[in-house]
């Protein structure tokens, strides 16, 4: 193993806070939409734990209507926009690279712009409690409500703060697809691709091409709250379903953004845990393709009460039920991949084998609400909020943890303790269940959801109390999570390179891995390359270990032919750190916040001058600094 | 896991099963919603179905296949198995080809106009209370039947609710007689109620389901379902204006009305000498029969002297409000603002209201 020269690797090899300012390494950006979000991840869940505690009891006293409007609002906001986006980006961006066997993303300097662009917007959405109040209108932020009162300028910082990390996805998913189509390693074909890699493509498809219509739509918002106009407005023969479009049409696909990464990282894991290929590799990616597309033709599904007409509501319906036919393709094939295995328990396989059984919950739910005469009953009712937990927290965050667990060793050189990781299972799943699966009933039995109160006498009492209690215990898993992380990082086993006896190529390396990624250039034979590196199958069809090549087992098949091929470590050429994009994005923000305060007059304008030419500088400082300062 | 399975489904038997849940989905009394809970059942059954059977092939893939100590032995290695994989991929969709069908059948069933003999009631939605006005009970006087938060209708009668909104938008969600629909600004949506016969008598809870801001959580509606003769009693009745009063408080109390509550709210009212007149404006809740009703305030508050005392006092105090940005040329009412009236003032005005049955 080269690891004797990866110390001496060039480029930002330094510490201190400026370096990680200015980096532009997709290890360091990874980890910092990791560490950010799960900041947010505990202030969104504390605000979580503010709605369940109002809501323990009838009548509750703990949140008044006004503040409960802001804090669930914001619960909404922070965990899809500044928690589950940004820790899929995370892994994303740590691991897309290192599985294709790439050096770095397309454009590094993009990728810091986007990270800090997300991060700033996420801080400012948050400024806005010190400015009158958070957005309060929900994170659907319907029509005409949201440009009923221009009185607060909550609903601006809505328009404003998703329009921001709207536009910090889109340059995320820029570099995403340019990586994946322009910097895989020399055999890696598409059908070689990991599931990971796959589903970050999709993701980014649909980002791109979902997130350009909310775009339009809150623009048309904060136009209607600032410039007279009424996109919106029934009176003025706008109309107020319009919003409802835009923003589903984005809506919709966005779930899917936020779930199928996590699909991904259940991919990569099962095979892993089970010591077996991933049961139809060729089924599960295009069943994510399948759900991509399927995903820009549902949205209406979630206005089934709105009055769109019986055909419509068909269509609609019938569209889908078919995600189910994609989506339980997936569930089958993740169980055909551990059935016939040898499974290992770890903790990365509890959260991955917890993921199917909880997003199999939310898949069925989620079918009734295809049944539109039914989905009237459930729309907006506890039962709602109950199936998008499971689909979002059941599976997305459990899938997260899953590859928080799994890839952890691989950022810092260290496992996470198995048996505290084996608590933090447990009590998540458990408290999870007895958060969530009471809803169902609330819902079903008439609890409206966005509601601060409610009366005794109604059924309610008992499945609310139940919901708090688990919502508690969800808390405290996050804890136990807490301390693994600190326990483990400080003493944590020191990993290896390898210590799952992965299948993919970020196992090759050491970790954490040399800024560069790999000293040499892998050249990829098959799906699953590195496992067939290490593995070959018997006349029965059992994996046999092959014999360890000279040097240790890592090694790996490289493009010394190629032009490319530097052999040394000291040759490679990595984009020098920079401060622009960071400057950039704070021009941005500050822009940003010049529009919510534009009715404001004075303040509003000097902030937009401010951003202005702080972008400005930003942009041009970028463009004009060469991408591989001349080393020393 | 099975624990979970067991918690759920003794929860949705308990709910069906249980008097004590008026306002449940699961509870239907209408014909509309027994026709959305046959679908719901059939829906749920066959989920629970797949649910167990996903479920158990999970637990016993885990449970068989699980590596035990000591075995290093490695599995064979099987990438996946077309057939089978395309027959997991039909028998979804036949499945859900099945279910199909009844979905289809029933929801255009619902949509359909309603035809024969339907009462219509037209049903606006305010921030934060339900005005309902009968356009085909009219007085004699050519007033229609007007009131407020408190549906009454007919059982074993097809009601028709034509719903817009004054503000921002609103849903009308009485699970036990129908699913939501909204109420949108500037549109017309429908809601077919025919209640069962053995419902009337029943005085059926529901609430408003679009957030709405401030009062969403307090915009409640009952809804009582009538026996036929019942229900004609109480159109007559409210079809009768109210008396202004000649003797004791409620004179006071009318003076006020007259000159600060009819600012917002019209009663339809027989001036002692007989001729009868509208007064005030319509802007909050028609209170021409404001003591016939069980609740004030959208379904919040009992309808009693002390509530409304209190009420009239600080409002926004039993239920969040904000008149504060109250803003009538614009048409945006937000909400009954403190008036700043008196006791005594306040006495006099409780003994009017509660005296107009």
């Amino acid at each position: 193993m080269a690891v004797a020269t990866r110390e001496q690797a060039p480029a930002a090899a330094d510490r201190g806070l400026w370096s990680w300012i200015t980096t532009v390494d997709h290890k360091r950006i990874g980890i910092m939409y990791a560490v950010a979000a799960f900041i947010f991840f505990l202030i969104g869940g504390f605000e979580a734990l503010l709605i369940r505690t109002q809501l323990a009891q009838p009548n509750g006293t703990v949140l008044s209507a006004e503040a409960y409007n802001q804090i669930f609002t914001m619960h909404g906001l922070t965990m899809v926009f500044a928690v589950i986006m940004p820790i899929a980006a995370a892994f994303q961006n740590y691991f897309v690279p290192l599985q294709i066997g790439a050096r770095d993303v397309a454009f590094p300097r993009i990728n810091a712009f986007a990270f800090w662009l997300f991060f700033f917007s996420a801080l400012f959405l948050y400024t806005s409690f010190l400015f009158g109040g958070a957005p309060d209108g929900a994170w659907v932020g319907y029509a005409p409500l949201s440009t009923q009162l221009t009185e607060y300028v909550r609903m601006d910082y809505y328009s404003v703060g998703a329009q921001l990390l709207g536009v910090a996805s889109l340059a995320g998913s820029i570099n995403f697809i340019a990586t994946i189509f322009t910097m895989r390693a020399p055999g890696m074909s598409l059908m070689r691709m990991p599931v990971f890699v796959w589903m970050t493509v999709v993701t980014s498809f649909l980002l791109i091409l979902s997130l350009p219509v909310i775009g339009v739509g809150l623009w048309q918002m904060l136009f209607d709250r600032n410039f007279g106009t009424l996109f919106y407005a029934a009176q003025a023969q706008g109309d107020p379903l319009l919003w409802q479009h835009l923003f589903w049409i984005f809506g919709h696909p966005e779930v899917y953004v936020l779930i199928l990464p996590a699909m991904g990282i259940v991919s990569e894991i099962l095979p892993v845990m089970s010591r077996k290929p991933l049961f139809g590799y060729a089924f599960v990616v295009f069943s994510g393709i399948a759900i991509g597309f399927l995903g820009f033709g549902v949205w209406a599904h979630h206005m089934f009460t709105a009055g769109l007409g019986p055909v419509a509501e068909a269509g609609f319906g019938l569209a889908t039920m078919l995600i189910a036919i994609p989506t339980g393709v997936k569930i089958f094939n993740w169980i055909g991949t551990t059935w016939g295995g040898r499974l290992k328990l770890t903790t990365p396989m509890l959260f991955s084998l917890g993921f199917i059984s909880m997003f199999v919950i939310g898949g069925l739910s989620g079918v009734t609400h295809s049944i539109v005469p039914a989905d009237t009953q459930q729309h907006d009712s506890y039962y709602i909020v109950a199936h998008f937990h499971y689909v979002l927290f059941g599976g997305a965050v459990l899938g997260y943890m899953a590859g928080a667990y799994y890839w952890f060793p691989k950022w810092t050189g260290k496992m996470l303790s198995e048996t505290i990781g084996k608590w933090h299972f447990w009590i998540t799943l458990i408290g999870f269940n007895l958060t969530f699966a009471p809803q169902h009933i609330l819902g079903l039995d008439g609890m409206p959801r966005r509601t601060y109160r409610y009366d005794a006498g109604l059924g309610w009492d008992g499945w609310n109390m139940m919901s708090t209690i688990g919502s508690y215990l969800i808390a405290v898993g996050v804890l136990v999570f807490i301390w693994n992380i600190i326990r483990s990082w400080r003493n944590g086993e020191p990993a290896g390179n390898d210590p799952w006896d992965g299948r993919t190529l970020e196992w090759t390396t050491s970790s954490p891995p040399p800024v560069h990624n790999f000293d040499e250039v892998p050249v990829v034979h098959h799906v699953d390359d590195f496992w067939y590196r290490k593995y070959g199958v018997d006349e029965e069809g059992r994996a046999v270990k092959m014999p360890e090549v000279s040097g240790g087992a890592l090694t790996v098949d490289t493009d010394s032919g190629g032009e490319d091929a530097d052999g040394d470590a000291h040759d490679i050429h990595m984009p020098s750190p920079s401060y622009f994009p960071i400057i950039a994005s704070l021009g941005v923000v500050t822009i940003g916040a010049g529009l919510v305060f534009i009715s404001s007059g004075a303040i509003g304008f000097a902030l937009l001058a401010l951003g202005a030419i702080v972008s400005l500088w930003g942009f041009m400082g970028w463009a004009g600094e060469p991408i591989t300062k001349e080393a020393h | 896991m099975r624990r979970i399975v067991s918690i759920v489904a003794l929860g949705l038997v308990l709910a069906s099963c249980s008097s004590n849940l008026p306002q449940s989905s699961l509870n239907p009394k209408s014909v509309e919603a027994q026709k959305i809970d046959g679908l719901w059942i059939l829906v749920f059954s066959i989920a629970t179905v797949i649910f167990f059977a996903v479920q158990i092939a999970l637990i016993v893939s885990i449970v068989r296949w699980r590596r035990r100590p000591g075995d290093d032995s490695e599995p064979k290695q099987t990438h996946g198995n077309t057939r089978l994989e395309i027959v997991w991929t039909i028998i979804p969709a036949v499945i859900l080809a099945v279910i199909a069908v009844p979905t289809l059948r029933t929801l255009f069933e619902l949509r359909a106009p309603a035809t024969g003999d339907v009462l219509r009631v037209k049903v606006t939605g305010h921030q934060w209370w339900w005005e309902f006005e009968y356009p085909d009970i009219v007085g004699p006087d050519g007033r229609p039947l007007i009131t407020a938060n408190e549906l009454h209708i007919p059982a074993g009668r097809t009601t028709e609710l034509e719903m817009t909104s004054a503000d921002v938008i609103h849903s009308f969600w009485v699970p036990p007689l129908a699913g939501k629909r909204d109420l949108v600004p500037g549109l017309t949506t429908y809601i077919k109620i025919t209640p069962l016969e053995s419902a009337a008598g029943e005085v059926i809870p529901g609430q408003c389901a679009e957030y709405c801001w401030l009062g969403h959580a307090d915009m409640r509606v009952k809804v009582h379902v009538d026996a036929p003769d019942d229900f004609e009693t109480w159109a007559a009745g409210q079809l009768e204006p109210a008396p202004v009063p000649t003797t004791g408080a409620a004179v006071g109390g009318f003076e006020t009305f007259s000159g600060v509550c009819a600012t917002c709210h019209q009663a339809n009212v027989r001036q002692p000498d007989g001729t009868v007149e509208t007064i005030g404006t319509a802007i909050g809740p028609d209170l021409t029969h404001f003591a016939s009703r069980d609740t004030f305030g959208a379904g919040i508050l009992e309808n009693t002297a002390e509530h409304l005392a209190a009420w009239i006092d600080d409002p926004s105090a039993l239920k969040p409000m904000a008149p504060e940005l109250n803003d009538l040329d614009r048409g945006r009412v937000l909400g009954m603002p403190d008036y700043g009236l008196d006791p005594d003032q306040i006495a006099e005005l409780v003994e009017l209201l509660e005296s107009w049955k």
